[in-house]
């Protein structure tokens, strides 16, 4: 079968996930009074970022890496780095 | 490990591997950092390897290298709710050597790639991150990494770090990336039998074909779809710029199983099984957001020099070339003993008179121009999807009436001027 929504097509992938997050709210504040849309938590193509009424809940484990959260911050409020070498997602076909 | 490297890549992509083995079959010291548990276990595109700038560093290439199928028909597709203007090319020329391009899976195909750079001298270290250059007096002298005592160095680092490039934004070369710079694409392989994938495209066996999918497949935002297949699966995804997006609030997902599930395009896919997602973002600035691409003892090649042609879905042939040209310039300052920026400057020198950046300067104004009037595909994807149902469907109005009543109904929607000027915008953009 064809996946048919996001949980199932992150369960298609492998993850070897750290033990410490590699993306940060720098500052949960500025997402509940400043940031209605929290439009992160609607690009971002794994859905890593929820929303938890006070504070942003980063779901690292099954982050793809892109970028976009921290380029699509309209308060620049994510430090974004790469997981530790050999971590993170493996992608093992296209 | 304090060793001194002649030339130090951060990246096993397209661009940093290529650069790797050309500056290793000249016999210089090369250190290969790749931050994946291999080259490809990070790297993504939709699938079209173009052969001309890979033969240019491994002859005949496709009789080794894990390759999917040869292209031998393009469709582009304008595509509305429930229709499909479509035209394209098909040519068995380019079923024969020495094609013209090919469907390939990255993870396989990095793989093979980094290995013949391996091959010719390189030392690839895998599960290693780059967090920083080391600067010392201006000049970038190695590479700090995320292994314990991991600083390396070298007389050039050649920055291959991808689409994000922290390496170059450290160093100062470009400030973060603006929403509107950068396409987020997702996409799914999807495994089919080939004898399915034959029948539904088309195709004999070795044979490919590839979809470029407008319109309704981003719900008119600016971007695309496309359905490529490779042996026994199908590359499916979709992208629009960040910005699009953002303003459309959009989730990337989302508009995947849209895609997925739109009447013109599930019958292809039908019955197949979905084998991974992934995600990436695109360098799609073009030419005004290409940074500085060479510093004292440092250059940037391939997506971190932002070198994609997003018209004509180029990208890693450019950062081969790119990664090609960075070695010819970096073997020119090891003979004259001078890894300055003026001397570095040979390989900006050769980037700016290649197809690369002649090409994206061609294109300029386009995803600004684009991005702007989103009437390019919001409106008249539709129109033209109205314009071709009126005029093949027999009705018995004459044909002379059917135009008359076209072009009446495409001005009456927008204004006879605001059409023409349309045409001459998006003319200008792409001249």
């Amino acid at each position: 079968m064809s996946t048919k929504n996001i949980e199932e097509k992150q369960y298609l992938l492998r993850f070897k996930c750290d033990t410490k997050s590699h993306l940060t709210v720098l500052d949960h504040d500025i997402c509940m009074t400043q940031c209605p849309d929290k439009i992160c938590t609607v690009f971002c193509p794994a859905e890593v970022y929820k929303w938890e009424g006070t504070r942003m809940q980063v779901g690292y484990e099954g982050c793809h890496e892109c970028g976009s959260c921290r380029i699509g911050c309209p308060y620049q409020n994510i430090k974004w780095e790469y997981p530790k070498g050999g971590h993170g997602i493996v992608f093992r076909l296209a | 490990m304090s060793e001194k490297f002649d030339v130090i890549v951060v990246g096993a992509g397209p661009a940093g591997t290529a650069c790797s083995l050309a500056c290793a079959r000249q016999g210089l010291n090369v250190l290969l950092i790749e931050r994946g548990e291999y080259p490809g276990a990070k790297n993504v595109m939709g699938g079209v390897l173009y052969r001309q700038q890979m033969e240019e560093l491994i002859p005949e290439f496709w009789k080794e290298a894990p390759l999917e199928r040869p292209v031998v028909e393009q469709r582009f597709w304008m595509m509305d709710k429930e229709s499909v203007v479509s035209f394209g090319y098909k040519g068995l020329e380019w079923a024969v050597e020495p094609y013209n391009n090919f469907t390939v899976l990255r993870a396989k195909f990095d793989q093979w790639f980094a290995n013949k750079a391996v091959e010719a001298g390189a030392l690839l270290i895998n599960e290693t991150v780059v967090t920083e250059c080391i600067v010392e007096n201006g000049q970038v002298i190695g590479v700090r990494t995320d292994r314990p005592d991991g600083d390396v160095y070298a007389d050039v680092v050649v920055l291959a770090d991808g689409v994000n490039s922290l390496l170059s934004k450290q160093l100062g070369f470009h400030k973060e990336f603006r929403p509107d710079e950068v396409a987020l694409t997702v996409m799914e392989v999807i495994n089919l039998p080939k004898e399915k994938i034959n029948d539904r495209f088309n195709l004999a066996d070795n044979q490919g074909c590839t979809i470029e999918i407008f319109g309704d497949s981003t719900k008119g935002n600016l971007g695309t779809a496309f359905l490529y297949t490779n042996k026994e699966s199908l590359n499916i995804g979709v992208g629009t710029t960040l910005s699009s997006m953002i303003k459309a609030k959009l989730k990337p997902y989302e508009l995947l199983d849209y895609l997925k599930n739109h009447p013109m395009v599930s019958p292809l896919i039908a019955g197949g099984e979905s084998a991974e997602y992934l995600a990436h973002l695109i360098p799609e600035g073009g030419f005004h957001s290409v940074p500085k691409v060479a510093g004292n003892g440092v250059v940037v090649v391939g997506d971190a020099a932002q070198l994609v042609n997003a018209i004509h879905r180029e990208g890693s042939n450019m950062a081969m070339h790119s990664g090609l040209l960075a070695a010819e310039a970096i073997i020119e300052a090891k003979k004259r003993g001078d890894y300055s920026e003026s001397s570095l400057n040979s390989y900006r020198e050769a980037l700016y008179n290649s197809f690369i950046i002649k090409d994206l300067e061609k294109y300029k104004d386009a995803a600004h121009t684009f991005e702007k009037y989103p009437q390019y595909f919001k409106e008249y994807v539709p129109m033209m999807n109205q314009a071709a149902s009126k005029f093949f469907t027999v009705d018995g109005t004459p044909k002379r009436d059917k135009q008359k009543q076209i072009i009446k109904n495409m001005t009456a929607e927008r204004g006879t001027l605001r059409v023409l000027q349309d045409i001459y915008r998006a003319w200008k953009a792409v001249k």
